[in-house]
């Protein structure tokens, strides 16, 4: 354990310029665990996680990606059994402070989950949802300014302004996962979670998603989850590879691909396990 | 054969024929199971079956014809005048007394065998004989009489040695057909699954014919009632008053209001209790608690409704009088008696309570935890998460759970009859006592009446119409919740 710490601690070191790297730190975890009961499922993991950057958690599964990725919203909490230990700060401000209320928290680091889980309710009251329950807005006109410029974030507006009355269930996976996103997006979050955005949709619809992911970094923070390393290599400027439980490795994302330090990093990649 | 004997002797053919056609399966393969078709049980099975279930048709349809032509022969010897006194039928259970009584004098050792095939009118008094066994008989036995119950016993002395000579041969022959019929190839697993299918269509069409059947009971004495009494006065009557003696006014519409009316605070009480219990179970409470209140709240459900009537007349009536009767806490005198709508009501819907939250419980755990995870992901607190999205999601279902309730309340009887009073009222107090359609169904058929007058029949149509409005909630109820299961699919 402390073999791989030491490992990512020297990657820390040999940054170009750690300066810049350290200014634009969004999220910093250090030294986290996690336990579900008596389950120790993320092992004194650290990580900076930058700004304006998509950071891809890459590793086999049930090695702990989906459950530190639930860590920086707290999302955890809502799982009894789930334990979390260490620090994690976002904007240098610990998010498990007891002063801080895991609900506003949410607010400002959205999510969006593996199966697209719009709600049984009309595509417009899908994206109102989240500004009406914070009382972003005063207006009707604002809130549809909310709705529609969300949509068009989400590279949805096109194909539903004619019918935003209808439920959101009826869309396609592909356009249920946009309209997630649009919903995520439509609180004005600072940093966006994406736990395996893609592992339900066909290859069409994940492309026109990961277009959207690379857009979107402009002016989010944003994780993801991913089990397909093309994905990885394709959105993300960062890569983390995880493995039961570790940090193993963590960097530039074309390092990870080409030139991986750590032995389990390259049987990962060169698809020896997994 | 007693038929209980000749039940035992078919059970040991049978499992005769189990023992031999797994043991010549086995020959036939040289001892290699691996060689048969099916495993030796099957075989055995196949045995079993092959001797079970052509016996039991065979003594089914015995035992149903027999006494058919039994009395075909018999009643063809009593002469047309005998039959004109009384009418035939009456004759012929005469004749049936006459007999019984006599094949039980003959156990009791009273008369012996032959004694008994001998007697006639004339040497002693059949009457007096019989009478000491405990057979009486209300008319005089006369020779015709007498003569037509002698030829009843021998033929159906006949008849059972007739009934058990088929029997066992039919079940020898199956055990020689499966005996044969048993071979290392022979597909006895198949045979014996067919059989089996065949038990679970059986079972499942017997529960659907039952309720056919009591359908067309329902419709023909309905049809019945109305050619007695004008279909517009029962559905548009207002008054409800019954007399046996004839010249009754059989209005539904103040049963059919006070139904709805005690159904509706039942409602009002069972729905938002309910509702609100299912919340805190599915959402709030922690797993200890909830595996402590939910079977609570089940055994509430299984408590007689006999019992929830107890409660009604000697607790909740009572109170309510207390408080809003003459000389009640409120002194507003609304209350009469212990028996009103409210009483009934409140109770019935206490009765509904662990219904509605059951039901709701099951629904609202329904609802995919990725509703909620996408909720609390958007900064959403849990209530706002119950409020906005799983309840909303779960409405068609909770819509579909209270409509079952309200069919509950509609049918529900011991309620009604020990809460509600007995007089059939069109009014708007809710303490005054009035009748719902299930109590007055009760008392029109306890009566002393005449089955076929229109007093007796409308019970009937009052069930009809029962049947008519709840099934109509039960499929608008089931349609709901399917249509709310497709959303998630
Ligand atoms: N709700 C939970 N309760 C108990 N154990 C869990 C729970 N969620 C995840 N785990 C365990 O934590 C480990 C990591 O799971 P997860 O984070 O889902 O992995 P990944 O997303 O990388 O596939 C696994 O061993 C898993 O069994
Ligand atoms: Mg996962």
């Amino acid at each position: 354990m402390s073999e791989v710490s030491g490992a990512i601690r020297t990657a820390d070191e040999f940054e170009p310029n750690k300066a810049t790297a350290m200014e634009n730190t969004k999220i910093s975890a250090d030294k986290v665990q996690v336990y579900y009961g008596d389950t120790h499922a993320i092992k004194d993991v650290s990580i900076n996680i930058r700004a304006q950057t998509v950071t891809a958690f890459i590793g086999p599964s049930g090695c702990g990606k989906s459950t530190f990725l639930r860590c920086l919203n707290r999302m955890n909490d809502t799982i009894d059994i789930c334990r979390v230990e260490g620090r994690i700060a976002i904007d240098d401000e610990d998010i498990y402070d007891p002063k801080v209320d895991p609900v506003q928290l949410r607010a400002k680091v959205g999510m969006v989950f593996q199966k697209p889980n719009p709600f049984p309710k009309s595509i417009y009251d899908n994206v109102s949802y989240g500004p009406r329950i914070h009382g972003l807005v005063r207006r009707k006109s604002e809130l549809d300014d909310i709705v529609a410029s969300s949509l068009q974030k989400a590279g949805l507006w096109e194909e539903v302004k004619d019918r935003l009355d209808s439920p959101g269930t009826g869309l396609s996976g592909g356009q249920q996962q946009r309209l997630c996103i649009a919903r995520a997006i439509a609180v004005s979050p600072e940093v966006i979670l994406m736990d395996e955005p893609c592992s339900a949709l066909d290859p069409i619809a994940t492309a026109k998603v990961e277009e959207l992911i690379d857009e979107l970094r402009e002016n989010y923070t944003i994780v993801i989850v991913t089990h397909s390393m093309q994905q990885a290599a394709r959105v993300s400027q960062r890569t983390a590879f995880f493995h039961l439980g570790n940090l193993v490795e963590v960097g530039d994302t074309q390092d990870i691909f080409t030139n991986p330090r750590d032995k389990r990093t390259q049987d990962y990649i060169t698809g020896r396990f997994g | 054969m007693a038929l209980s004997f000749l039940l035992l002797t078919i059970l040991v053919v049978a499992g005769l024929a189990y023992v031999l056609a797994k043991s010549r399966a086995f020959k036939s393969a040289g001892g290699d199971i691996r060689l048969l078709h099916s495993l030796p049980g099957y075989y055995g099975w196949n045995g079993a079956l092959t001797v079970l279930l052509p016996t039991f048709l065979a003594l089914l349809l015995w035992l149903a014809i027999q006494p058919v032509v039994v009395d075909h022969t018999v009643s063809g010897m009593i002469s047309a005048e005998s039959a004109a006194e009384s009418t035939l039928g009456l004759v012929m259970s005469d004749v049936r007394r006459i007999a019984d009584g006599l094949d039980l004098a003959v156990q009791n050792g009273v008369l012996t065998a032959q004694d008994a095939s001998r007697l006639n009118t004339g040497s002693s008094d059949i009457r007096e004989t019989l009478g000491a066994v405990g057979v009486a008989l209300g008319a005089e036995v006369t020779a015709e009489k007498l003569e037509a119950a002698q030829t009843y016993r021998s033929a159906t002395a006949t008849g059972f040695w007739m009934r058990t000579v088929l029997v066992l041969l039919v079940a020898l022959g199956g055990l020689a057909v499966s005996y044969r019929r048993t071979d290392k190839d022979f597909r006895a697993r198949n045979f014996v699954e067919q059989v089996v299918k065949g038990i679970l269509v059986f079972a499942a069409l017997l529960a659907i014919l039952t309720t056919v059947g009591i359908i067309f009971s329902l419709i023909f004495n309905t049809v019945e009632f109305f050619s007695l009494y004008p279909a517009e006065d029962f559905f548009f009557g207002l008054v409800w008053s019954p007399s046996f003696g004839g010249g009754s006014e059989l209005g539904i519409l103040p049963l059919i209001w006070a139904t709805l009316y005690i159904s509706l605070i039942a409602l009002a009480v069972a729905v938002p209790v309910g509702l609100f219990a299912a919340i805190y179970l599915s959402e709030y409470a922690s797993p200890t608690v909830r595996a402590v209140a939910k079977p609570l709240l089940e055994v509430l459900a299984g408590i007689p409704t006999i019992v929830y009537g107890l409660f009604a007349l000697l607790t909740v009536g009572p109170l309510l009088v207390d408080i809003f009767g003459n000389d009640g806490a409120l002194g507003v005198g609304w209350m009469q008696g212990g028996t009103a709508v409210m009483t009934a009501g409140l109770v019935m819907g206490i009765m509904l309570i662990p219904f509605v939250s059951s039901l709701s419980d099951d629904i609202i755990n329904a609802v995919p935890q990725a509703m909620r995870d996408g909720s609390l992901g958007l900064g959403a607190t849990h209530s706002e998460t119950v409020k906005q999205v799983i309840m909303p999601a779960a409405l068609p279902g909770i819509v579909g759970a209270i409509l079952l309730a309200a069919s509950r309340a509609i049918g529900e009887t011991m309620i009604v009859v020990l809460g509600a009073g007995a007089a059939a009222r069109l009014s708007m107090n809710p303490f005054d006592a009035m009748t719902t359609v299930t109590a007055k169904i009760v008392s029109q058929l306890t009566g002393d009446a005449d089955f076929a007058s229109p007093e007796a029949l409308v019970a009937f149509a009052l069930g009809m119409t029962l049947f008519v409005i709840t099934l109509g909630l039960n499929i608008f109820a089931l349609y709901i919740v399917r249509k709310y299961r497709e959303q998630y699919d």
